[in-house]
């Protein structure tokens, strides 16, 4: 028995709190015309999807998530908004016709009804033991032994994308 | 449904994935500058994220391979963004918009 009443209705309110925090932010990162508070909805629904991976077991990848989602790429964005004009144009200046807001509505849609239907009825097993507790000791070990190739690759991935970005934007210099 | 399951119920995650995904691909297709179409893809990677962890968590043997999986997901999404944002930068010096409608020719 809890001596607090309501107390029971805490974490899943705290889930409640981060569901809606992601597809709130998704849904402002997708409909508003200004791309700053686009980014600023990109933010929120990185804080809800941090949330999530708590509740899926995984404080380590919840950091790591805010730490790359919101540290890393919200602010690389904001930098390239900075640097260009991006707001989308007004409704008036020629933009996208209804029916092709239409379209990419039953294309998302389709894609939404079909992937749920999916995972309501499709045969998911749940396996009878675990082999290990997930923990950030057993990542680190399944990195550097199991997935070593992985690693190695897509460290390469980094630097080659490094490289490129470097020789994509001095290119755009030189030619000025 | 009970609601107080919720967090251990891996159908609440994976419709939160997939209406995720929605999101992201209407996004993509009805954004009309770069950067939101960025952002669009971002969300898909978010998308991808959570459905992986949801699986992770709750069919998989060994829990230590999904967030290593998504671990990979995330350094792939980061190296796209620094692609994508240098390109922005250079189309953006070349043709002084990043719109999509204007940027209808190709020059090697």
């Amino acid at each position: 028995m809890n001596t607090f009443p309501g107390l029971d209705y805490l974490i899943p309110l705290v889930f409640l709190l981060f569901a809606g925090a992601t597809v709130g932010g998704a849904l402002i990162a997708v409909f508003t015309r200004w791309i700053i508070r686009s980014v600023c909805g990109l933010a929120m629904a990185s804080v809800g999807l941090a949330g999530m991976f708590y509740f899926l077991n995984s404080p380590f990848l919840a950091m790591i998530h805010i730490l790359i989602y919101i540290g890393a790429v919200c602010i690389t964005i904001v930098f390239a908004i900075m640097l260009a004009e991006p707001d989308e144009p007004g409704f008036a200046a020629g933009s996208h016709s209804l029916p092709w807001t239409l379209g990419a509505a039953v294309v998302a849609g389709g894609l939404f009804l079909g992937l749920t239907h999916i995972s309501l009825t499709g045969d998911w097993q749940t396996p009878a033991v675990r082999t290990s507790d997930g923990s950030v000791e057993r990542i680190g070990i399944a990195l550097v032994t199991t997935q070593s190739l992985a690693l190695e690759i897509i460290a390469l991935v980094l630097l080659v994308s490094i490289l490129g970005a470097l020789a994509v934007a001095r290119k755009g210099r030189h030619m000025e | 449904m009970n609601m107080l399951a919720w967090p251990q119920n891996p159908s609440v995650y994976l419709l939160i994935a997939a209406l995720l995904l929605a999101i992201g691909v209407f996004g993509l297709l009805r954004r009309q500058t770069l950067v939101g179409m960025l952002i669009s893809g971002e969300l898909i990677f978010g998308a991808a994220m959570l459905n992986m962890m949801a699986v992770n968590r709750f069919f998989v043997e060994d829990p230590a391979t999904g967030q290593v999986f998504v671990l990979f997901i995330m350094g792939l999404s980061a190296a796209e963004v620094a692609i994508a944002l240098s390109i922005v930068i250079a189309v953006y010096r070349n043709y002084r918009s990043i719109q999509t409608r204007e940027l209808s020719e190709m020059k090697g």
